[in-house]
């Protein structure tokens, strides 16, 4: 437990300054946005309506899938960019999450500044009339500064919501206090969960205190209110960011995760062997599944770990399954020459898709595999994964068997096997290399049909690092190096409860078993 | 000074102001007198350009007004009006160097000229650092009163100045300000729907009903006007009131 908390301590600078720099950029944009808009939108009702109504409906998109949706818009642009001018930017990580969090922090600034404009007394803008000011004059000398205390009032919203909806950033592959969360919740790892919540709302109260002593400055025109609230974010600020300003001197290469354990300990891993080959490493975690490749196409990401059945079916959108060595050698063919991405090779273990079951409950039932499952499903209740029910291998293997099961439920992994374990549901999808499977008393049941294709994991090169020599020398020792065994154990020690191994510290210890070998 | 040229004004079809010939001379003390809805506030926002005319012509010491840019007119002419509309983020003395301000003066001059219209306005000179929220309204309409003279300008519009105070304030008020008038030498046009007020301060009154001048004249000849039924009977009321309080002051106490 003390470990954890000193992992998650140590995490802290750099979580936490990527996490400020991320709002303080986002909320810059959105005000600087926010506000001509706004000032627009108190002089005209034909600016007034669509921009009220656009920003509110923004908001009603969960700021999950806002951040997420970025990501296929950035991908398409940079291609067009990469085409047209000849150079691409990243459209992974910081951008789409600035761009979803300024759209997000855009609502309360916005309705506040038209509401504090055009609820300035009209006698104090007749006599600015009067006097002869013009429109500018009249903007910055009696609107604005009669507006500001209900303008800071919504930037105070704006700031609350952004440093909150940041920790969502994560899987977009932008670090931020959410890496705590997603990780934690993926580790069963509570103490990252809650350390992670308690950092992102202790700096959103820390925010909003200070705004608020600056809305309250602003009101009570305390010039000593308004400099202390701004000094106080000031120095916030600077000290927050303080830990990007060493250390980032050479781009270094990305290494990318998907948000499971085994990706974090592969990551990892990779990361391990490219420091002790002198190469300065990074790694991007908690990437989505179909996120990660066209990433690492785009050279967004230099190296990740994926598996053989996933990218033959959502990648080149096969149904065949021709068997294990002709899906790794096909699979290897058609990447380089498609997108020239480079297939290492194969690690030396599975993760495949399996159906499991409670040993008792299978015996009791009398099933062994998934064709046995055929007439008894319409009792049973499926769990599964947040993917794998719109996965193609779902649809393959109900039609292989002809499932129809009672019920089918989606979890985080963690609460499948909870669900499992609690009798919620009877069939979980899980995967072979999974520690769980070894540990909990359960079975996994064949597939004599075949309907799963193979699911080797193999190390994955982006097309700009595709001939880098020392990055191909430092990880092709890993190929053939780990035996699922070993991949288990690996897993297992970062998920089992209690006393749970950090992904680094599984990582190191895969490392020294590999060595050994 | 003012020349207004068969002046018209529309809201949604409706004509609620002339059409409307007049002139006012430089030095003249006008007073726009009328009920509401007579058009009288409408009249004097044309002459700074607030609301513009539908038809004819307004001009302001021979140039039309609309003619060029307003704000450059405006920052000529003072307005004062009933809800004073002080800037109450600003402190006394800063709302009365608006003016300047914009008029770009430098800092000693407009100093110096914030303390001047503090004196000429009667307000001690302590209230210029206070905000005009601590001010009483009497004090408020002086500071008012001292905003609008402070660039200097030749013409004075004044919307109702003295209306939202008590009596007798605002007959001090008033009687402060003609002398004000009389001192600088201001053209001064006033709107107010109080008659003696009009009778009292101005020289010359122009008594609105529906747009339209009903009579034009020295306080005098108006309250004497026999030709329009409606300004005798706006006359009536302050007539008889007169007529009133002087068998009061003549009789001797009881007792």
């Amino acid at each position: 437990m003390d470990d954890q908390w000193a992992a998650a301590w140590r995490l802290l600078p750099g979580y936490l300054s990527q996490h400020v720099l991320l709002s303080v950029v986002a909320l810059g944009l959105g005000f600087a946005v926010s506000l001509p808009l706004a000032v627009v939108a108190s002089r005209s009702q034909a600016v007034r309506w669509p921009s009220l109504f656009i920003a509110s409906l923004i908001q009603t998109i969960p700021s999950l899938a806002l951040l997420a949706l970025f990501y296929p818009l950035l991908l398409a642009l940079t291609m067009l960019s990469r085409r047209v001018f000849g150079v691409g930017f990243s459209a992974l990580g910081f951008l789409p999450s600035v761009m979803a969090l300024t759209l997000y922090s855009m609502l309360p600034i916005l309705r506040n500044g038209v509401a504090g404009i055009r609820g300035v007394d009209p006698a104090a803008v007749e006599a600015a009339q009067g006097m002869g000011m013009t429109g500018l004059q009249r903007l910055f000398w009696v609107e604005l500064p009669l507006a500001a205390p209900v303008i800071m009032a919504g930037a105070r919203t704006a700031a609350v919501w952004t440093i909150g909806a940041a920790t969502l950033a994560t899987p977009v592959g932008q670090t931020s206090l959410g890496n705590y969360i997603f990780l934690g919740l993926q580790t069963e790892n509570w103490v990252f969960v809650l350390f992670g919540c308690f950092a992102s709302a202790g700096l959103a109260l820390a925010a909003d205190q200070l705004l608020g002593l600056i809305e309250s400055g602003l009101a009570a025109r305390s010039r000593l209110r308004i400099c202390s609230g701004a000094l106080g974010l000031a120095l916030g600020t600077v000290a927050a960011l303080s830990p990007l300003a060493g250390g980032h001197g050479v781009a270094g290469y990305r290494i990318g995760a998907k948000n499971f354990s085994e990706q974090y300990i592969l990551a990892e891993l990779m990361g391990l062997r490219l420091d002790a080959a002198g190469l300065h490493a990074s790694v991007k975690e908690d990437l989505g599944s179909a996120t990660a490749y066209r990433a690492l196409a785009a050279s967004e990401i230099d190296a990740y770990v994926d598996y053989s059945g996933t990218l033959w079916a959502n990648v080149l959108g096969r149904r065949d399954n021709p068997g294990r060595e002709a899906v790794l050698r096909d699979l290897t063919a058609i990447l380089d020459r498609r997108d020239h991405v480079r297939v290492l090779g194969s690690l030396g273990f599975e993760n495949a898709y399996v159906l499991v079951m409670k040993e008792k409950r299978a015996r009791e039932l009398r099933i062994s595999s998934i064709a046995d499952l055929e007439a008894r499903a319409p009792e049973l209740r499926l769990g599964s994964d947040l993917e794998f029910l719109s996965r193609p291998e779902w649809t393959d293997l109900r039609r292989a068997y002809g499932l129809r099961f009672r019920s089918s439920t989606a979890y985080q992994p963690t609460f499948m096997y909870r669900a499992l374990e609690d009798g919620q549901v009877d069939v979980i999808s899980a995967f072979s290399s999974d520690g769980r499977i070894a540990s909990e008393h359960l079975m996994v049941l064949s597939d004599p049909r075949r309907a799963l294709p193979p699911y080797d994991a193999v190390i994955l090169i982006s097309p700009r690092r595709a001939k880098d020599a020392r990055l191909i020398g430092a990880l092709s020792p890993l190929v053939g190096a780990i035996s699922v065994q070993m991949m288990r154990e690996a897993n297992y020690s970062v998920d089992r409860p209690g006393d749970a191994l950090t992904p680094t510290a599984a990582a190191r210890a895969l490392d020294a078993r590999i060595e050994r070998k | 000074m003012i020349v207004f040229d068969r002046v018209e004004k529309r809201f949604g079809g409706r004509t609620v102001v002339g059409p409307l010939t007049f002139e006012v001379v430089e030095g003249q003390f006008v007073a726009l007198l009328g009920g509401s809805g007579s058009g009288k506030t409408t009249t004097l926002k044309m002459i700074n350009g607030l609301v513009t005319p539908d038809e004819g012509i307004v001009s302001v010491e021979g140039a039309v007004v609309g003619a060029g840019p307003l704000a450059p007119l405006r920052r000529r002419i003072g307005y004062v009006f009933q809800e004073v509309g002080l800037l109450p983020h600003m402190t006394v003395a800063e709302n009365i160097a608006l003016g300047p301000r914009l008029a770009r003066w430098d800092r000693t001059r407009t100093q110096a000229r914030t303390a001047e219209l503090l004196e000429l306005t009667a307000l001690p000179s302590e209230v210029g650092s206070r905000l005009p929220a601590a001010l009483s309204g009497g004090q408020r309409q002086r500071v008012g009163v001292a905003r609008a003279l402070a660039a200097g300008p030749r013409l004075m519009l004044m919307d109702e100045p003295f209306g939202a105070l008590d009596p007798i304030t605002r007959d001090t008020l008033g009687r402060d300000y003609r002398a004000l008038h009389d001192r600088l030498g201001l053209t001064t046009v006033m709107v107010t729907h109080d008659v003696t007020e009009a009778l009292l301060l101005a020289d010359r009154i122009l008594v609105l009903g529906e747009g339209k001048i009903l009579a034009d004249g020295t306080p005098r000849a108006v309250m004497h006007a026999k030709d329009d039924a409606r300004v005798s009977a706006l006359m009536a009321t302050p007539v008889d009131q007169a007529r009133r309080l002087e068998a009061l002051a003549g009789r001797p106490a009881d007792g």
